[in-house]
């Protein structure tokens, strides 16, 4: 039983066979990365993307998860972690680790690495490739995993209790309202996403609109009729949705698609009305099976995603980097790479969301602190994998036809005729009849700015699964692809309005405590149509914009995703500091360091500059003085447009300051203590003492013979007291 | 020899899909009650039960 207790020693795990595999991986990943580096104007399969992400993860898994593990944070296995000692069956249980790994997957990975990956594609393929590995290997990774170990050693304390606790009461109230306000954009930019994928397009909201009365019918199944029976009830769901799908097709024939063709005005107001709803409604009527369809329909889809790269082994049609990384005059958003790569690409990389999943839920179920690896690192390093593939499946796509969906209808004019021509002005050819052709075999009438990435991304998801599966079924696939990105959007809105309306009934609780009582109707019916109103609002400015809203939007619904980022590896910096680890501060500190460079550069441009594409305030200025003299600037028609621009222009620019002075806020309250920290050797923290574990359990997905042999020694010893009282 | 590991894939996924829907929890229940020699409630009430707690916490889902 030593052997679970310790770091496993260099003779178990690194027998000569296995250093073999380990030169041969870091030999794959070495060939797989000087193909993408040198390869230029010729064909490259999207393989060697897929090998070198990989090579590079197994690598960083073995050797800089396992430091990471047991040099700098010494995980120990002697001591209890908050599952075995609070265990209550309920929110504290201990959980098999591999379907830990399944739960904290699916909440951390949604929307935002599909998307993000899709428009960083306008730089090329390269720099989206190389941020996605290296970002998750030395930031995102650490920080789920660091954030995660802290938690479970503070019984499972959430990120915002760990910073007012550890920097200070003004550093966690910063915290608090940058937390609520970056959900705030982050459900508005998704819902966002929804919106742009299903207007105008009936067949998608035909299939989306039925997975409410699906997942109704699996409510009701499971509450009243065959309670518990969860997996036999979500098996019937995933079958309903397919046929809700393949129904789609036959919208036409049915007369129905007319009323189903709806504008983005119309779906603003449906999905606010949803989203209301969905919030106050018990959870077992629509959230909670809502969940488990969208987790299934989540694992199955990357599952396939990987088999289908795998048999179309497809070419890249992107470049890998385009003139738009160096002259930052991109048409899906404005910015040269450096900033915006990194705060585009977002959750497939680094995302502060997962530090609030990372602590609180995850850590109050793990059997042993040695799984933070497993689990955390792990965990990020597939949800990286899910940024990869959407990254591929948008640069298999003509490029020409990449830029007519992705850029802004004030940009293409919204037919394919102006679309080719706006295309051919940005150096690629398309004719308006392969724009109406690429539409038709997608059953869409039509794919001109169908901006927000979903659309992009389902058509290359088709293309793949055409290429790997057979081909007749492209318009399937790409609706296929639609409902599923659609079904864990509108789960993470419905899950995010809810917790939206927990942060805001706890925090007016703490000057009314009545106001905190979540079974009191007119509290949990007023905070919730706060937090849909707060993001309806954002949602109306994004899709009204004439210079089109995820232009608008994504940056900064990236940068503040990044801020979160920061604010939770300050803590993690913090943390090392005071627990006398100074030497080893460095760890998530450069994931800090690199993530405040890029976001604070991103904050000052969107705030300060000059070029009207990407200073939100110089953008401000330009159509205040033209309607002051009385012109109209493109792409706004008529007078209210102009005004429509200033406003949402001062919106977005004063948000983004106030994201940017919260972080700020948090990293310059955590200073003093890092120095005070440093020169004491240590500060005394909140970390609960070390309390022995009877428990059992192996680190990795795999046990070692060692561990298999422990865990059955210590399951025989567990059924021995039992039935000897049983007796 | 073939169609035991098809058998053992087969109960090993089926575990890991009623672990990971929670149903598990219910077998888990049941196996504390034969030892501790208490008598279970009934698979509605067990389940109302986790549906009210669940009534008052939050999940995140991420992006």
């Amino acid at each position: 039983m030593t052997t679970l207790t310790s770091e496993p020693s260099s003779e178990q795990r690194k027998a000569p066979p296995s250093r073999l595999v380990w030169v041969l991986v870091a030999a794959i990943g070495a060939v797989c990365w000087s193909v993408l580096a040198l390869s230029r104007g010729e064909e490259v399969s999207a393989l060697w993307i897929l090998f070198a992400a990989l090579s590079s993860y197994a690598i960083a898994y073995r050797f800089y998860a396992r430091f990471i593990a047991y040099r700098v944070l010494q995980v120990d296995n002697t001591r209890a972690t908050p599952a075995e000692r609070l265990h209550n069956g309920v929110d504290y249980d201990v959980t098999d680790r591999r379907v830990l790994f399944g739960h904290h997957f699916a909440a951390i990975a949604g929307a935002g690495p599909l998307v993000g990956p899709v428009l960083a594609a306008q730089f090329g393929y390269l720099p989206g490739t190389v941020w996605i590995i290296a970002g998750v290997i030395f930031a995102g990774a650490v920080q789920d995993m660091v954030v995660m170990f802290f938690s479970v050693r503070r019984n499972g304390k959430t990120l915002g209790q760990m910073i007012r606790e550890e920097i200070g009461v003004a550093g966690g109230i910063a915290a608090l309202i940058a937390v609520f306000m970056i959900m705030i954009i982050i459900l508005a930019v998704l819902a966002l996403v929804v919106v742009n994928a299903l207007a105008e397009s009936p067949w998608g909201v035909f299939s989306i609109g039925l997975t409410i009365p699906i997942a109704l019918f699996m409510g009701f199944y499971l509450r009243y009729l065959r309670p518990g029976r969860v997996s036999e009830v979500t098996a019937i769901g995933v079958v309903l949705l397919l046929l809700a799908v393949i129904g789609g097709g036959y919208i036409d024939s049915t007369g129905l698609a007319e009323t189903l063709t709806l504008s983005k005005e119309q779906l603003v107001f449906a999905l606010v009305i949803y989203g209301f709803i969905a919030s106050i409604l018990p959870v077992w009527m629509l959230l909670t099976p809502r969940d488990y369809l969208s987790t299934f329909m989540k694992i199955g889809v990357i599952v396939l995603l990987a088999i289908g790269l795998l048999l179309a082994p497809p070419m890249l049609e992107n470049e890998a980097v385009t003139q738009f990384a160096g002259n930052g005059n991109g048409p899906v958003f404005a910015g040269k790479l450096f900033p915006f790569v990194f705060i585009t690409i977002a959750c497939g990389a680094l995302s502060g969301f997962h530090a609030l999943i990372a602590s609180g839920t995850t850590p109050k179920m793990l059997a042993k602190e040695s799984q933070v690896r497993m689990i955390g690192y792990g965990g990020m390093l597939m949800e990286s994998f899910v940024a990869i593939s959407a990254l591929i499946a948008a640069s298999v796509i003509d490029q020409g036809l990449y830029y007519a969906i992705n850029s802004p209808a004030g940009a293409t004019g919204g037919t394919p005729e102006t679309a080719a021509a706006f295309v051919s002005t940005l150096g690629f050819s398309i004719s308006p009849a392969d724009i109406a052709g690429a539409a038709a075999s997608i059953e869409e009438s039509s794919l001109v700015s169908r901006t927000g990435g979903a659309p992009t991304l389902a058509f290359g998801i088709s293309l793949i699964f055409s290429r790997a599966f057979g081909q007749g079924l492209s318009a399937f696939w790409y609706h296929f692809a639609i409902m599923f990105e659609a079904l864990f959007i509108l789960t993470a809105v419905d899950a995010g309005t809810r917790v939206g309306r927990f942060m805001l009934q706890d925090t007016i609780g703490n000057v009314w405590p009545k106001y905190a009582d979540i079974s009191w109707k007119p509290a949990s019916w007023s905070a919730s149509a706060v937090v849909v109103g707060l993001w309806g609002y954002m949602l109306y400015v994004g899709v009204t914009d004439p210079l089109g809203g995820i232009n608008q939007l994504f940056p900064l619904f990236g940068i503040s995703n990044q801020l979160l980022a920061a604010i939770a590896l300050t803590l993690c910096v913090t943390l090392m500091f005071k627990h006398g680890k100074a030497k080893w501060a460095w760890v998530p500190g450069i994931g800090l360091a690199w993530d405040l460079t890029t976001t604070m550069t991103a904050s000052w441009q969107k705030i300060f500059s000059g070029n009207p594409k990407i200073g939100y305030f110089q953008q401000r200025t330009l159509y205040e003085d033209a309607l002051a003299d009385g012109r109209l600037l493109a792409p706004a028609k008529n007078v209210e447009q102009m005004q429509q621009i200033i406003t949402n222009s001062t919106v977005n620019g004063t948000l983004q300051a106030l994201f940017a002075l919260l972080t700020l806020a948090v990293v310059v309250s955590a200073i003093p203590i890092w120095i005070r920290a440093y020169q004491a050797g240590g500060l005394p923290t909140t970390e609960t003492p070390h309390e022995p574990s009877t428990l059992v359990a192996p680190a990795e997905f795999f046990a070692t013979k060692e561990e298999k042999q422990a865990v059955r020694e210590y399951e025989e010893a567990q059924r021995e007291p039992a039935a000897s009282a049983g007796r | 020899m073939r169609r035991d590991t098809a058998r053992r894939t087969g109960a090993g996924l089926r575990w890991y899909v009623r672990q990971l829907t929670g149903e598990a929890k219910w077998d888990d229940y049941l196996e504390r009650c034969r030892r501790e020699g208490t008598e279970p409630m009934s698979r509605r009430a067990f389940e109302r039960h986790a549906a009210d707690h669940r009534e008052s916490t939050t999940q995140s889902r991420c992006c």
